[in-house]
C-alpha cells in the first residue's frame, strides 16, 4: 500500500526531527532497560554479594557452579528450576494452546450467547497473578480447599496433597497458570478466525472433506501466524513465571517448585549471592533468546515486504 | 420440498439441532466448570472460618456474612493498597503512552538511519525476561535514591511497558494516510503541530486499546513491587495480598475476599471497556 509509507524526505540535508522525538523515551529504555541488562551480564562473572563495595571477576565460575550441579543424586535447585522451567513452557505451548483453539472454533459457530462463554474463560487473564495464586491455594487446601473435600466425598479416601506433595506441586501450580492463559489464547484465535473466509470452507466441505479435514487441511494453515504468536507468548510467559510460585509455594517443598526467577531471588536477596543469581539470570536469557531470535526474524522478514 | 427449494437453501444453513443442544451442554458445562474456583472463592468470602472448618466448603453455609469485605479492607489495609495501586498506575499509564507516542510517532513517519534498528530493540525489549533486570534495576534505584518510592515503580513500569506500546501505535500510526501530514505541512503545521493536532487524535482508538491493556498490566504487577518497595504504607494491592496472607494465615475467607476486593478494579476496567481490551490484544499480536 503506497500510500501508508512514510513521506520520504526530499532534502539530503541531516534532519533532527525524528531524533528529537526519538531521543527521551530511547534515553530511558537505555538507562532503565538495556543498560541493566549488560549489567546483569557483568554482575554474572563476577563473585558479588551485594554488599562489599567491589566484585571480583571469577570468569565463568557462577556458570560452572549452576552447571556443575546438575545431575547429582540428591536433586540441585539449579536443576529443579530447570527441569520445571521445561516443564512449564511444554505444557504452555501444547495445552493451553490446543485449548485456546478448539474453544476458539466452537465458539466461531455460530453459538447463541458465545459472549458469555467468551467472557467467563477470559475472565482469569484480568485477575492479577497474587489474586489467582490465593484463589488456588484456597482451591488446593487440603481442609478447607475446594477439590479436597470434594474428592473425599465422591469416595476417594487419600486425595493427595497438591501443594505440599514434591512430585505433584509443580503441576498444580501450572494448572493455575494455565486456568489464566487458556481465556488468552483463545480470544488471540478467535480474532484470527475471522479472517478466515467461511466460503473457503464450504467449498471444502461440498468437495467432501469432513470437518477434520477441513480444519487440517484449510483453517489451521490459515492461523499460522496467530499460531506463531501464540507460541512465542506461551514461552516467553513460561519462562518469565515467577509471581504464582512465589505466592504458592516459596518454591517448595525443599525447592521442589522453584523457577530460574524465584532461584534468582532466593541467591540474590536471602543468600546475598548476587553474581550467583545474575548467571541464573543469564541462562533464562539465553534460554528466551532463542525464541526472541525466531521472533524478531520473523518480524522482520514482514517489514521488509512493505 | 421440491428440488428447487434445496438449491435454494445454504449448503449448511441449519446443523442438525442434537448436535446443536450438545454443543450447548458442552460450552455451559464447561465455562460453568471453568469458573468454578472463582465462584467458590466468592462463596468462601461470604462465609466463616469457623464454619468451613467444622463443615468443609462443600456444605450449605451455617452463617451468611459479608463482613469479610469490610475487614480486608480496613484491618487487611486494602484500602491503602489499592489507593497505591493507583497511584502508581495513573502516573505510569500516562508515562507510558506519553512517550511511546513520541517514539512511535519518529518510527512511523521518518525515514531515518536508526529507524529499523531502534524500532527492534522495542520489539526485542518486549519479549525481554525481567529476570535478567531485576538484580541491575534494583540497584539502580537504590543508588539513585528511589529503592523504596512510588517514583521507583513508575519509572520501571513506564520503561518496561514502553516497548510494547512503542510497537503497537507505530503499527498503528503507520496506517494512518500520509496525505493529511503532507497537506497540513503545506499549510506550515510544525512537526510537533502534525503530532499533537493530527497524528494524535487519529490515534486514539489505537490508544485507547492500549491503555486499558497497560492499565491492567501495570495495576497487576507484583514483581516488581515486590522487588522495589519495602514500606508497607506505599505497596500497590498485589503485594499487599502476600502481607495480608501472612496476616490471616488460616482465614480463608477474609483472604479470599482481600484478594477479590484486590482484583475489583482490574474487573470494573475490562468489564467497562472490554472492546478496547480485547482490541488491545489482538492489536498487539496482529502482526
Amino acid at each position: 500500500m503506497a500510500v501508508t509509507s512514510p513521506p520520504v524526505r526530499t532534502k539530503s540535508k541531516f534532519d533532527p526531527t525524528p531524533y528529537l522525538f526519538v531521543i527521551g523515551p530511547l534515553l530511558l529504555y537505555l538507562v532503565w532497560i538495556i543498560g541493566p541488562m549488560f549489567y546483569s551480564f557483568y554482575l554474572s562473572v563476577t563473585d558479588w554479594d551485594g554488599i562489599s563495595p567491589d566484585a571480583k571477576y571469577i570468569g565463568l565460575a557462577n556458570f560452572e557452579t549452576l552447571f556443575g550441579s546438575l545431575g547429582k543424586r540428591r536433586t540441585s535447585p539449579f536443576e529443579y528450576a530447570l527441569v520445571n522451567n521445561l516443564k512449564w513452557l511444554l505444557t504452555f505451548i501444547t495445552i493451553p494452546v490446543a485449548m485456546g483453539l478448539g474453544l476458539a472454533i466452537v465458539l466461531n459457530q455460530n453459538v447463541k450467547g458465545d459472549r458469555f462463554f467468551k467472557v467467563g474463560i477470559f475472565l482469569p487473564q484480568v485477575l492479577s497473578l497474587p489474586v489467582i495464586g490465593l484463589i488456588w491455594a484456597w482451591v488446593y487446601n487440603p481442609r478447607d480447599g475446594f477439590i479436597n473435600p470434594l474428592l473425599t466425598s465422591l469416595g476417594i479416601a487419600d486425595p493427595p496433597s497438591w501443594l505440599s506433595d514434591k512430585e505433584l506441586v509443580i503441576w498444580a501450580v501450572i494448572l493455575a497458570a494455565a486456568w489464566r492463559q487458556i481465556g488468552y489464547i483463545m480470544i488471540l484465535y478467535v480474532a484470527g478466525l475471522k479472517n478466515v473466509d467461511i466460503r473457503l470452507l464450504e467449498a471444502a466441505r461440498l468437495d467432501g472433506a469432513n470437518a477434520w479435514q477441513a480444519f487440517r487441511h484449510i483453517t489451521f494453515p490459515l492461523l499460522a501466524p496467530v499460531t506463531t504468536i501464540v507460541v512465542v507468548i506461551s514461552v516467553i510467559d513460561s519462562l518469565r513465571s515467577f509471581d504464582l510460585v512465589w505466592i504458592m509455594t516459596k518454591g517448595g517443598p525443599a525447592n521442589s517448585s522453584t523457577v530460574l526467577a524465584v532461584l534468582m531471588y532466593i541467591q540474590a536477596f536471602n543468600n546475598y549471592k548476587m553474581g550467583l543469581g545474575a548467571a541464573t539470570a543469564v541462562v533464562l536469557f539465553m534460554i528466551s533468546l532463542v525464541f526472541i531470535v525466531g521472533y524478531l526474524w520473523r518480524i522482520m522478514k514482514d517489514e521488509m515486504e512493505y | 420440498m421440491t428440488t428447487q427449494s434445496t438449491i435454494i437453501e445454504e449448503p449448511k444453513a441449519k446443523p442438525f439441532p442434537m448436535t446443536r443442544m450438545l454443543l450447548y451442554v458442552f460450552l455451559i458445562g464447561f465455562t460453568l466448570i471453568y469458573m468454578s474456583p472463582f465462584f467458590g472463592a466468592i462463596i468462601t468470602s461470604l462465609r466463616t472460618q469457623d464454619d468451613i472448618t467444622i463443615n468443609g466448603f462443600w456444605s450449605i453455609p451455617t452463617v451468611v456474612t459479608y463482613e469479610n469485605y469490610p475487614r480486608a479492607w480496613i484491618q487487611g489495609r486494602v484500602n491503602r493498597y489499592l489507593l497505591n495501586s493507583f497511584i502508581i498506575t495513573i502516573p505510569a499509564l500516562i508515562g507510558t503512552i506519553f512517550l511511546s507516542s513520541l517514539s512511535a510517532f519518529a518510527l512511523a513517519r521518518y525515514k531515518f538511519p536508526g529507524n529499523q534498528l531502534i524500532y527492534f530493540t522495542y520489539v526485542a525489549g518486549t519479549m525481554l525476561p525481567f529476570q535478567i533486570l531485576i538484580l541491575p534495576v534494583f540497584l539502580l534505584s537504590n543508588s539513585v535514591g528511589l529503592y523504596n518510592t512510588y517514583w521507583s515503580l513508575i519509572i520501571t513500569h513506564v520503561a518496561f511497558q514502553m516497548g510494547f506500546c512503542t510497537f503497537v501505535l507505530r503499527n498503528f500510526m503507520k496506517t494512518l494516510p500520509g496525505e493529511i501530514m503532507d497537506a497540513a505541512r503545506i499549510d506550515g503545521a510544525s512537526e510537533w503541530g502534525i503530532y499533537w493536532k493530527i497524528v494524535m487524535p487519529l490515534t486514539v482508538p489505537g490508544i485507547a486499546a492500549v491503555a486499558t491493556l497497560e492499565f491492567t498490566w501495570i495495576f497487576n504487577d507484583y514483581l516488581w513491587a515486590l522487588m522495589l518497595i519495602q514500606d508497607d504504607s506505599i505497596k500497590p494491592v498485589t503485594a499487599g495480598l502476600s502481607t495480608l496472607q501472612g496476616q490471616f494465615i488460616t482465614n480463608w475467607p477474609m483472604i479470599v475476599a482481600g484478594a477479590l476486593l484486590a482484583a475489583l478494579p482490574t474487573l470494573v476496567v475490562f468489564f467497562a471497556l472490554q472492546r478496547y481490551f480485547i482490541g488491545g490484544l489482538t492489536l498487539g499480536s496482529g502482526k
